[in-house]
């Protein structure tokens, strides 16, 4: 039997910013293993987004645990849950937020700086993984002058930086064309399935919810239904696409 | 090779590498130049900012430095190990007198090497175009050892000079002033004839009364006064003799005058027209205020630049670098500011120092001032940066990716 990388058992959330307490997550059960791809969909405002920011540990639950490979993150402290995230977690996000004044290769250099690597290994390290996502013409580009594909492919590649165990990502194909969409998600399901990281993305899209090994589908913050989606696609089958 | 494999090496080619290699400069540093550079608008704001509050202090500053040293420039260059003064004496330039015979109970003192007279008065200079001009004169004797500026230009001696009976000597940056054009030329002191026999260089007033010495015979007659006045006794201890010790002696002998050391009175000196004429209070609020206004520009830039990265600076926290990384970026862009800007601004001081050399009261900027000023820019920078820093504390990754 696989062990989860991340399990949530019992997890409930509710925001308590407005006048009245917003319940958007009830008793949330969810397990994340190494070497899948696993979805969450759902329509709007079904806590997709609260549930990813959950389990990628950038938000503590109301109630309910959250795992860590079988260790309880609960009681750790804002910076040791930044430590964390910097050790396992990879996030790649819907507005990239590269920075601006940074070329491409600088930007995935940050995640590495953090890291404590060596400015010189990390610019090597840093060129390498955009050429490996296929920006090796680009390396020196500022995100301005980059499609947002390509800027897509360099969050992509900063978040592959500390070669985390665990990739998140929130609407990664929701800015992008079909074409660059489809690449994205091959992409990703390579690295899930070939490097035996865990792969957990939100989306609406469903152009690319067969690519989901399991797909987890949330309505008004419950899980609604839970799906093993048949790979139709095999990752050789993925690289003739790219 | 497939991409999934190259991925991989890519990825694992490095990992679990951590720094135990020289470094480099850190990539904070260049996030802080690009974010500084990429609004140049804001950069040059800010550069101004931080550069003219620097020429405000260095410029003050200097003139206070500059009063300070001339309120005390007789003192200073007198030669003196301690000066006896008349009880309450509070600056160099307000004297009563004392009686000359203090000088002979002093000479009697053990420890006492020499103890000459000094006498100091304000006197009216009448220039030749019937304009009067107040001046401070100073007597001592022909063969004084002490109370002299040692500024004479070469081939002249004061001797020479003061032995002459009706000889004066003033400085040239008072010259015009005072209307002489050139030595031998003769003047009218409290209506009584004198006649320029030498000029000393850089002795400055605070006053802006010049200076004029001349010998104590002279100055006794020019004034007016009775034989034995004097306003200070100048005293020189016996070598390896503890001051202190010598004036506890002369205190003793004298109790109804003070006894101080040169350093003592220079600094009694200075503080009166610091602290009571008001002038340095003011330089230093002014000071301060130019500071100050340095600083909320500083602020108000370092804050819009940082407000600017928010976006990027919460993806950081949410991939899980630690606040310090950010601090240390928006630090670093203060203190990248603060250097570029006092620079400047402490290049454009010692430009102007030095084009009002040759004014009565040139601002004074050694090199411990402007880099002193330069440090404390830099300090009020980062002091400057702590409004970002707050707003940066708040960060809530989560905020920022809905
Ligand atoms: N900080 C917050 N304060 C109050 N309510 C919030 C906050 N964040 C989210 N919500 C609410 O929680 C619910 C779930 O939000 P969430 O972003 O998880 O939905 P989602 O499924 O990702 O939606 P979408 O598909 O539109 O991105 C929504 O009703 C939203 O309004
Ligand atoms: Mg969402």
């Amino acid at each position: 039997m696989k062990r989860a990388v991340i399990s949530a058992s019992g997890v409930s959330h509710s925001f308590d910013t407005g006048p009245t307490p917003v319940t958007v997550l009830r008793d949330i059960d969810v397990e994340v293993y190494a070497g899948e791809l696993l979805m969450l969909v759902g329509p709007s405002g079904s806590g997709k987004t609260t549930l990813l920011h959950i389990l990628g540990r950038l938000l503590s639950p109301s109630s309910g645990v959250v795992t860590l490979y079988g260790k309880n993150t609960q009681a750790l402290g804002e910076e040791e849950l930044a430590a964390l995230r910097l050790k396992y977690f990879g996030f790649i996000f819907q507005a990239y937020n590269l920075f601006p004044v940074l070329t491409a290769t600088e930007n995935v250099m940050v995640m590495l700086d953090l890291l404590g690597v060596s400015r010189q290994i990390a610019r090597n390290r840093a060129r390498e993984l955009l050429k490996s996502v296929g920006l090796g013409h680009r390396l020196d580009a500022f995100p301005s002058q980059l499609s947002s594909g390509q800027r897509q492919r360099v969050a992509i590649a900063r978040a592959l930086a500390g070669d985390p165990k665990i990739l998140m990502a929130d609407e990664p194909t929701a800015a992008l064309d079909a074409e660059s969409g489809l690449r994205a998600i091959e992409l990703l399901q390579i690295l899930a399935h070939q490097q035996e990281r865990a792969v957990v993305i939100v989306t609406h899209d469903p152009r690319i919810l067969h690519f989901g090994d399991r797909v987890i589908h949330l309505e008004d913050g419950q899980i609604a239904e839970r799906l093993a989606a048949p790979r139709d696609l095999s990752p050789q089958h993925a690289m003739g696409a790219l | 090779m497939s991409l999934g494999k190259e991925i991989g090496r890519a990825t694992r080619q490095f990992a679990g590498y951590s720094g135990v290699a020289w470094r480099g400069p850190s990539l904070t540093l260049l996030i802080a130049w690009r974010n500084l550079v990429h609004d140049r608008i804001r950069f040059g704001v800010t550069l101004v900012g931080i550069a003219f509050s620097t020429i405000l202090v260095g410029i003050q500053l200097g003139m206070l430095l500059n009063f300070l040293q001339t309120t005390s420039t007789v003192v200073d260059r007198a030669g003196a190990n301690i000066w006896v003064a008349a009880h309450g004496v509070p600056s160099v330039d307000l004297a009563t007198p004392i009686d000359g015979r203090r000088r002979f109970q002093s000479v009697a003192v053990e420890g006492v090497a020499a103890a000459e007279p000094y006498l100091l008065h304000f006197g009216f200079w009448k220039r030749a175009d019937g304009i009067r001009q107040i001046v401070i004169l100073i007597g001592v004797e022909p063969g004084a050892e002490m109370g002299l500026p040692l500024t004479l230009p070469a081939g002249q001696s004061f001797r020479e000079a003061l032995s002459s009976p009706d000889g004066i000597i003033i400085d040239r940056l008072y010259a015009e002033k005072l209307g002489v054009t050139g030595l031998n030329q003769l003047v009218e002191i409290n209506d009584r004839r004198a006649r320029v026999v030498g000029f000393t260089d850089g002795i400055r007033t605070f006053t802006q009364s010049p200076y004029v010495f001349t010998s104590l015979r002279n100055a006794r007659w020019l004034l007016g006064r009775s034989d034995d006045v004097i306003t200070y006794v100048l005293i020189r201890v016996v070598a390896g003799q503890d001051p202190a010790a010598v004036i506890e002696r002369l205190s003793a002998r004298m109790p109804d005058v003070d006894v101080m050391t040169s350093r003592e009175f220079a600094s009694s000196s200075q503080k009166y027209w610091l602290l009571t004429t008001g002038a340095g209070i003011s330089i230093i609020c002014s000071s301060l205020l130019a500071l100050f206004v340095g600083v909320v520009i500083v602020a108000q830039t370092l804050y819009a630049s940082t407000m600017d990265r928010l976006p990027e600076y919460a993806v950081i926290r949410a991939m899980g670098g630690p606040r310090w990384y950010l601090y240390k970026i928006v630090i670093e862009q203060a203190v990248i500011g603060g250097v570029i800007g006092s620079a400047v601004g402490i290049a454009a001081v010692l430009v102007l120092v030095y084009l009002g050399r040759n004014m009565s009261s040139p601002p004074l900027v050694p090199a411990w001032l402007a880099l002193g000023i330069g440090a404390v820019t830099v300090v009020m920078c980062v002091g400057a940066s702590l409004v970002s820093i707050s707003k940066i504390t708040s960060i809530d990754p989560v905020k920022v990716f809905r």
